[in-house]
């Protein structure tokens, strides 16, 4: 069990929240180019290792949270609000 | 060797002291003309169709493992082609094409069974939904009956069709489906691979692929740099990893799905059937055990095990389809680690590199494609181009936008 401190509500169980991916890629602008809109939506580095991500907190403060993850382990390192950047370790 | 009733009858009466290994173990040479990554099923089935359809025998498998021992081991063996894409129907119908002659072309019992795929429907929405694929699959040929809620009793009378929150309205079944016995079809295929001259190297990682002015050369492993002008992938979970060596971004993401057996039970159910209701499909292995899997657990991972959530889930949509279930033990539950594609549907194609190759992206459904996969992937590599089968498949759809999304997602791996 993946078990999320959530900054708003403390530490709580994964079935709780819900799963919205890849949180480093961001929306480019208006007029960006295609290869950028193509990259947002289909481009994503994949890690095996530690993976910033998006988890809907659904059934508690109803905040999206970026979480710290590792691939391998499921470690959960950091849990961030979304506005903010949690530190990545870098192994 | 060639393996018969008659020969089997021989060993016995000489205490079964002939048999020979069913592959070699060669160590790997210098060059070859082409190397595949992954000793699963579809990289197998890539080496054996190019040595049998195109005469290109000067091949290497490179696992980092033992052979078959990653999703090629870990599925639910069900084989299928029930789906309503028409791109997806003639190449699953190849697929499943294969799957019927497999045991007299590869010689070797892959235990190809075809007891039927029902898929239960239990609302109207659903019913109509699967009305339309059925008749989606008729149209192009394939096989599919609509069951009403009788037909389904009858066929397996331990479903609970007048379940008061999920009643079963019926089903769609295609007959010619089944299951296949995973490991065989990894076996047999390195046999009959092997006795077409391919090299089987196991406990080879590659570590490397060489890139020089937009093409392959090569590629680095654990037992030194091996030349090649053509490479083909074939490394399901590890497909981004591997084309991240030879620099370029593939759209997929890593995702863990969980299978479970049972304690071994007398038979019990004749089909291979899935839950309407919930993330569950159910078969009976012939040692008794069933055989059971649900859906992902939804997050990114290459590790291959999975989470309590998930257990709960496919256990409990089981017991909702088939109370007995209840009453029996789970005796093993593993994960494997998935290829999620952002449409669900697969890749098999060229890359922006020269001479490198893929077939990846398998979702939930590479057991089922494995013949068809390697065939398709076998034809790429040898002409340097799709066969119209898998040019649907290509890599570059995600630009053109020429998308495969069966279900209807969006592009949101985790939820294909």
């Amino acid at each position: 069990m993946i078990r999320i401190d959530c900054p708003w509500c403390g530490v709580r169980d994964e079935v709780e929240f819900t799963y919205r991916g890849d949180a480093t890629v961001v929306r480019p602008g208006e007029g960006a180019s295609e290869e950028a809109f193509h990259d947002f939506v289909y481009k994503r580095a994949n890690p095996r290792g530690w993976h910033v991500e998006w988890w809907y907190h659904g059934a508690g403060c109803r905040q999206f949270l970026k979480v710290v993850r590792h691939t391998m382990t499921h470690e959960v390192r950091a849990v961030a609000r979304a506005t903010e950047m949690p530190e990545v370790p870098a192994e | 060797m060639r393996y018969s009733g008659l020969r089997l009858f021989a060993e016995a009466l000489r205490g079964n002291t002939g048999w020979k290994p069913a592959w070699r173990d060669p160590p790997p040479k210098r060059s070859y003309d082409v190397i595949i990554i992954g000793g699963g099923g579809h990289g197998l089935a890539t080496a054996y169709y190019l040595a049998k359809e195109h005469g290109i025998t000067n091949v290497a498998v490179l696992e980092k493992g033992p052979i078959g021992l990653g999703n090629t081991g870990r599925n639910t063996t069900i084989v299928r082609s029930n789906y309503m894409l028409p791109q997806n129907h003639f190449f699953y119908e190849k697929a499943l094409s294969l799957w019927e002659g497999l045991e007299q072309d590869l010689n070797y019992n892959a235990m190809v069974s075809q007891r039927g795929v029902i898929n239960l429907f239990h609302a109207e929405g659903t019913r109509n939904a699967a009305v339309r694929r059925g008749n989606a699959m008729r149209l192009d040929g394939i096989d599919a009956d609509l069951l009403d809620k009788e037909q389904v009793r009858a066929l397996c009378p331990l479903i609970d069709v007048d379940n008061g929150r999920f009643p079963v309205l019926g089903g769609l079944m295609q007959r010619r489906g089944g299951t296949a016995r995973h490991d065989a079809v990894a076996w047999g295929f390195a046999r009959a691979a092997d006795q077409r001259g391919v090299d089987i190297i196991q406990h080879c990682e590659v570590t490397g692929i060489d890139v020089e002015g937009g093409r392959v050369t090569g590629v680095q492993t654990t037992r030194g740099p091996i030349k090649a002008n053509k490479i083909g992938l074939a490394v399901a979970g590890n497909t981004s990893r591997l084309a991240q060596m030879a620099g370029i971004d593939v759209p997929i993401e890593s995702h863990v799905l969980q299978a479970f057996v049972s304690e071994g039970v007398k038979p019990l159910v004749d089909q291979v059937i899935t839950f309407g209701a919930g993330h569950f499909y159910i078969s009976q292995s012939d040692k008794g055990g069933l055989v059971f899997g649900g859906g992902l657990d939804g997050w990114n991972t290459y590790a291959q095990r999975g989470n309590l959530p998930v257990v709960d889930h496919v256990w409990s949509a089981g017991i909702a389809m088939m109370p007995s279930l209840s009453r029996l033990r789970g005796l093993r539950q593993w994960g494997g680690v998935m290829d999620m594609s952002f449409d669900g549907s697969p890749i098999i194609g060229k890359t922006p590199i020269d001479g490198l190759y893929m077939t990846a992206g398998w979702c939930y459904g590479g057991f089922k494609a494995t013949p068809g996969s390697g065939w398709c992937h076998a034809w790429t590599i040898a002409n340097d181009a799709p066969h119209k089968l898998n040019e649907a498949y290509r890599l570059d759809r995600f630009r053109t936008g020429h998308l495969l999304d069966e279900r209807g997602n969006g592009p949101y791996p985790w939820m294909q």
